[in-house]
């Protein structure tokens, strides 16, 4: 019994220790966001001035714009097409689904520093002035490669036959499509979804390659201001990390909200 | 069933342009000389050749290698005991847990980084603990220390979630089997949970490795502005030099180099599952 208890202990401690290396620098960059001075290391008291910094410049309130819309954009995007190719997939050749699902992997599986070159020198190549056009497809180039793997396994479990009887009883492929197949996939869609988005809001490598003409995301921003002291990024990221937090907790709670409703219907 | 099939044919058409074709342009940059015209190339191996035999860029393939390894390293070493830890928790707690080491890996992996350049500073908050011991300060920042510490910070999560999920689709009853066949708790970890839990250290090992590799904001970042990695290396060929034949080069000889270590991974992976089930 004592070995079990002691064990547990261990356990215990082992992941308090986790949750503080995990979070302490998260804590730290808040904290530090309503410091008085411009030490990263010295608290001198609250304030708000990096936040009324941050707000009055232009380059900062660009990046959280341009970066919220690309993100919006790519996501409805590559989830409306990364859903109606799969869909197609699961009714086509195997070899087809082959090559599609191969050249998929190729952003999927290299590293983004390739994925983000590739799409620079093909760019340049092409004459296309990189900017916000070309950063935005390549945005929905890389999410949705993941909408299809997110959307592909629940394809594989639908069963066949409810298309036919669909179909049988005079629905058109369109209606079939809309009112029997995306409903019972609807849960692999909406998953895909939020990792596109989470994909496209926080994507570094591929956006630095693929900008220009001063559009930057909020990545490239903090990229390239942090190599000097500025304390707004540490202002930039508390609104970072509380978009996110705030995203998170919607998708974690709708559900058992709607849950509940359901239940109450019943 | 033909009627869904026409909804592929503009994605295959997109995948041709925007995936194939730049990954082409790859390929032909890294084996034709630089100031080519568009329409005239002339093929060379030169710029492999470059890479290889140049020191300094042996030295930074060499460092790179060896800071994705420790990297490698220590999130097994400290990721299987984390993992191990959840797995034994309640119900309740696993789920929580979860969600807890998920959580940090939403928020943008450079506001992450960034994070831990006012910890590690001279007259930072680590130094300043470390100074109540008496030890210090130490420099940390601009060190290899610092750039495994950001890359273990970044990528540790997903070694967690990988070898978590193979310790839960254990059958328990395993090692309640184990005991009573007499083995000891060291035995029947082992023999047992350790084995079936190896699919989940091999591709965690991939999950964490290549991102290791190839990162380039994590040096610069944490390591400073002299600290290189063959990522630094491309990006500078790529937004500073110029030469985007040597760069393509480098970039491919990276991609060959991964896809072969995650093509191996995968048999190894498939191997072992197939073995624990016997």
């Amino acid at each position: 019994m004592d070995e079990k208890k002691s064990r547990r202990i261990g356990g215990k401690i082992i992941l308090a220790l986790t949750l503080l290396f995990f979070y302490f620098p998260i804590f730290y960059i808040i904290v530090f966001s309503f410091n008085d001075s411009r030490s990263l290391t010295k608290f001198s008291g609250f304030s708000l001035r990096w936040y009324e910094k941050m707000f009055s410049d232009s380059a900062m309130t660009e990046a959280i714009l341009y970066t919220v819309l690309i993100a919006v954009i790519a996501t409805l995007v590559s989830t409306v097409v990364g859903t109606i190719t799969a869909i197609g997939l699961s009714r086509s050749s195997k070899v087809l689904t082959a090559i599609v699902e191969r050249v998929n992997d190729l952003p999927v599986m290299n590293p983004d520093i390739v994925t983000a070159i590739s799409l620079l020198m093909f760019f340049s190549v092409l004459a296309v002035k990189k900017g916000f056009l070309t950063m935005l497809l390549a945005h929905i180039m890389f999410c949705i490669p993941y909408v299809m793997l997110s959307v592909t396994p629940k394809l594989r479990s639908l069963d066949p036959n409810l298309i036919e009887a669909a179909l049988d009883l005079g629905a058109t492929p369109f209606q079939a499509l809309t009112r029997v197949i995306v409903p019972q996939i609807r849960p692999g869609i909406v998953s895909g979804a939020l990792i596109a988005f989470t994909m496209s809001f926080d994507d570094f490598v591929i956006s630095y390659f693929t900008t220009g003409n001063g559009v930057n995301n909020i990545s490239i921003l903090v990229y390239t201001m942090s190599k000097r002291v500025n304390p707004s990024i540490n202002a930039l990221s508390t609104i970072v990390i509380l978009l996110i937090t705030v995203a998170l907790g919607i998708v974690n709670i709708v559900p058992i909200i709607r849950e509940k409703k359901e239940k109450k219907k019943q | 069933m033909k009627q869904f099939r026409s909804m592929t044919y503009p994605y295959v058409a997109w995948i041709t342009v925007m995936i194939v074709v730049p990954m082409l342009l790859i390929v032909l940059y890294a084996f034709t000389q630089s100031g080519n015209d568009v329409l005239t190339f002339r093929f060379t191996f030169d710029n492999f050749v470059r890479f290889v035999t140049d020191k300094i860029f042996r030295a930074v393939l060499w460092r790179s290698l060896y800071i994705a390894f420790f990297t490698t390293l220590i999130c097994v070493l400290l990721g299987y005991p984390i993992a191990y830890a959840i797995a034994h928790l309640s119900e309740h707690g696993e789920t929580v847990m979860i969600l807890l080491i998920t959580m940090p890996t939403w928020v943008n992996m450079l506001v992450r980084t960034y994070a831990w350049l006012g910890i590690l500073k001279d007259d930072g908050v680590l130094n300043a603990f470390l100074g109540l011991f008496g030890i210090g300060p130490v420099t940390m920042l601009h060190t290899s220390f610092a750039v495994i510490l950001g890359m273990v910070y970044n990528f540790i999560p997903f070694m967690i979630l990988q070898i978590h999920t193979s310790l839960n689709k254990m059958d328990k009853n395993l090692l309640n089997a184990a005991a009573d066949l007499g083995a000891n708790n060291v035995q029947s970890f082992l023999r047992v949970t350790l084995p079936l839990s190896l699919p989940g250290v091999v591709s965690g090992i991939t999950l964490v490795f290549l991102p290791a590799v190839s990162s380039f904001f994590i040096p610069k970042l944490l390591g400073g502005g002299q600290y290189v990695l063959v990522g630094n290396v491309i990006e500078s060929q790529f937004l500073t030099s110029g030469d985007w034949n040597f760069g393509s080069a480098i970039s491919m000889i990276m991609a060959v180099i991964i896809m072969l270590s995650m093509y191996f991974t995968r048999k190894i992976d498939v191997s072992v599952a197939s073995g624990g089930k016997e």
